[in-house]
């Protein structure tokens, strides 16, 4: 009874205070002075029409890049986390160029990747070398994901306990087959969320792919912005971008609660 | 107890929307009625008094911008008074009353001159087209010069030979962000290859010479520049006529700033007794071949 009563004062308040707070934070800044100079230049419901069909055709750019550099990212930074994994001083090359690499592309700022790589691989020249800017866009952002992605799984690796190794080696398994088929299925599926996490990263760095003259949405909002000397298309880009990576941030959400409830229910 | 905190904020929130109620907004529309008022230097609108703040970006090319380097200036110097638009700032400036060393230069990366709320610059000077659109959210003065665009392509490539406007349709063309290049591009050339955007001229430079792009569409002048020094391999292939209304560079000013007439009082008087001609004449090469 009275946790019922306590539940519903409970929704109460936090209905009230919501509304209070927003209120207050919609009048401040309603009433800042700049607010019509803000209110004409960012939120421009003519110019958000006019802009959008535009920037919503551009942004399929962005969304061709992420799902091809999510592709290679999956694959490569899974190999890259088995080889810093490898034991024995044998594979000691192999573990510190996988350190090195993850080091290096975690260090430098991912603009600064994807221009060195955009306007310097074409400028050598080679016949083979693809001139495509997007490619370059591409292969950046596939080399500076798969460092961070690699992390991840590798703490998927690490957060197996030894002695599911160990069990899978006394069965007579080999250490690949050990790998395969206990550590990698259980380290995989704890990193879903976090993997989905740096996939929403990529998904906003695809904007950055603009630097090299690619016309994806941000570029395209800029272009916009610069011919009315109005920002409205730039939230119009932002509008795209959120539309896109709020479901699957719930999707991650659900698919946690599902992984948790299945656990929970094996347990019990 | 419970609906203490509640009744307190109502309390708050309806005080604070009484409050602020109106009590803005007042500054920004005292400007236009001063207008009309006199150029003299002592009652000009000015971001610091007893100086002329004149904003540009940086790197400050050729053949806008001249003289050696200077930190934190990159391949010219504004300060200079070389180059054709630090020219005309110093002849704007002289007509206004200032002397040199009461110029300052201040940095104004182009995305920024538009930016709503108070600016850091008296006006902005920096290769900016007039449109209509745009003079809704800054003002600009009159033309210091009329401008046409021009094709740069890099010699013995395929789009070198091309003679006509219609022959240019199956290349890759690049622009640099917020140029009217990119406008000529999209409505005249109607090539079949989506055109490329730069943020810096650098970038578009590169490019090209990475043969990214086949042809860059840069103002006339700026042309010039480009196959002089950027892309030694670069060539005109030529300008392109005029579409619809000429276009013109104009100085960038905040909206409804007072110091916009005078500062078109100073380009009338110096495009009267042909300051602005021979300053042309002087910086800017502007003789090439007209594409059809």
């Amino acid at each position: 009874m009275t946790s019922a009563g306590e539940g519903r004062r409970g929704v109460t308040v936090a209905v009230l205070s919501t509304v209070v707070f927003f209120t207050l934070l919609a009048v401040a800044i309603t009433h800042a002075p700049g607010w019509p100079e803000v209110r004409r230049t960012f939120f421009n419901w003519n110019q958000f029409k006019s802009s959008m069909p535009e920037i919503s055709r551009a942004f399929l750019l962005n969304v061709k890049i992420f799902m091809i550099a999510e592709a290679f990212i999956l694959v490569l930074a899974l190999l890259l986390a088995v080889v810093r994994s490898l034991p024995g001083p044998v594979f000691f090359p192999m573990r510190a160029l996988g350190i090195a690499y993850a080091d290096f592309f975690r260090g430098v700022p991912t603009i600064l990747v994807i221009a060195l790589l955009g306007f310097g691989a074409p400028a050598l020249q080679l016949s083979w070398v693809p001139l495509s800017t997007t490619f370059w866009g591409i292969v950046a952002l596939i080399l500076v994901y798969t460092a961070y992605v690699s992390e991840v799984y590798r703490a998927g690796i690490e957060s197996v306990h030894p002695s599911q190794d160990a069990a899978a080696r006394s069965l007579g398994l080999s250490h690949w087959q050990s790998l395969r088929k206990v550590v990698l299925p259980q380290a995989v599926r704890r990193v879903i969320p976090p993997l989905l996490n740096d996939f929403i990263g990529l998904q906003k760095d695809t904007a950055l792919v603009g630097f090299l003259g690619s016309v994806e949405a941000f570029k395209q909002s800029q272009i916009d912005a610069a011919a009315t000397f109005n920002y409205t298309p730039f939230v119009a880009a932002a509008v795209l971008f959120v539309a896109l990576t709020i479901p699957l941030a719930r999707f991650t959400d659900w698919l946690v609660l599902r992984d948790r409830r299945r656990r929970q229910a094996a347990g019990a | 107890m419970r609906r203490a905190p509640a009744i307190l904020l109502v309390v708050l929130l309806s005080s604070l929307a009484a409050g602020c109620g109106g009590s803005s907004n007042k500054a920004s529309n005292t400007t236009s009625t001063a207008a009309a008022a006199s150029c003299a230097k002592g009652s000009l609108n000015l971001v610091h008094a007893g100086q002329l703040t004149v904003g540009t970006d940086n790197p400050a090319f050729p053949p806008w911008f001249g003289g050696a380097q200077k930190a934190p200036w990159k391949v010219s110097d504004p300060y200079s008074g070389q180059g054709y638009e630090s020219a005309v700032a110093y002849a704007v400036a002289t007509k206004l009353g200032f002397a040199k060393s009461e110029v300052k230069w201040i940095v104004v990366p182009f995305n920024t001159s538009f930016a709503p709320g108070p600016k850091k610059f008296d006006f902005d000077i920096n290769q900016i087209s007039y449109k209509p659109a745009r003079a809704n959210a800054v003002d600009f003065s009159d033309s210091y010069y009329d401008v046409n665009q021009a094709l740069v392509v890099v010699k013995g490539t395929p789009i070198a030979s091309a003679t006509s406007i219609a022959a240019l349709k199956p290349y890759k063309f690049g622009a640099q962000l917020g140029t009217t290049s990119y406008d000529y591009i999209v409505n005249n050339i109607k090539p079949s290859k989506k055109p490329s955007v730069f943020d810096q001229n650098d970038a578009a430079v590169a490019s090209l010479k990475n043969k990214q792009i086949d042809g860059l569409v840069v103002d006339l002048p700026t042309a010039f520049y480009v196959t002089a020094v950027q892309v030694p391999k670069g060539k005109i292939l030529g300008q392109f006529p005029t579409a619809g209304t000429p276009e013109h560079f104009g100085m960038v000013f905040a909206k409804g700033n007072s110091l916009v007439s005078c500062v078109n009082g100073a380009l009338t008087k110096l495009r009267a007794d042909s300051t602005l001609a021979s300053l042309q004449a002087k910086w800017l090469q502007a003789d090439a071949p007209v594409l059809k």
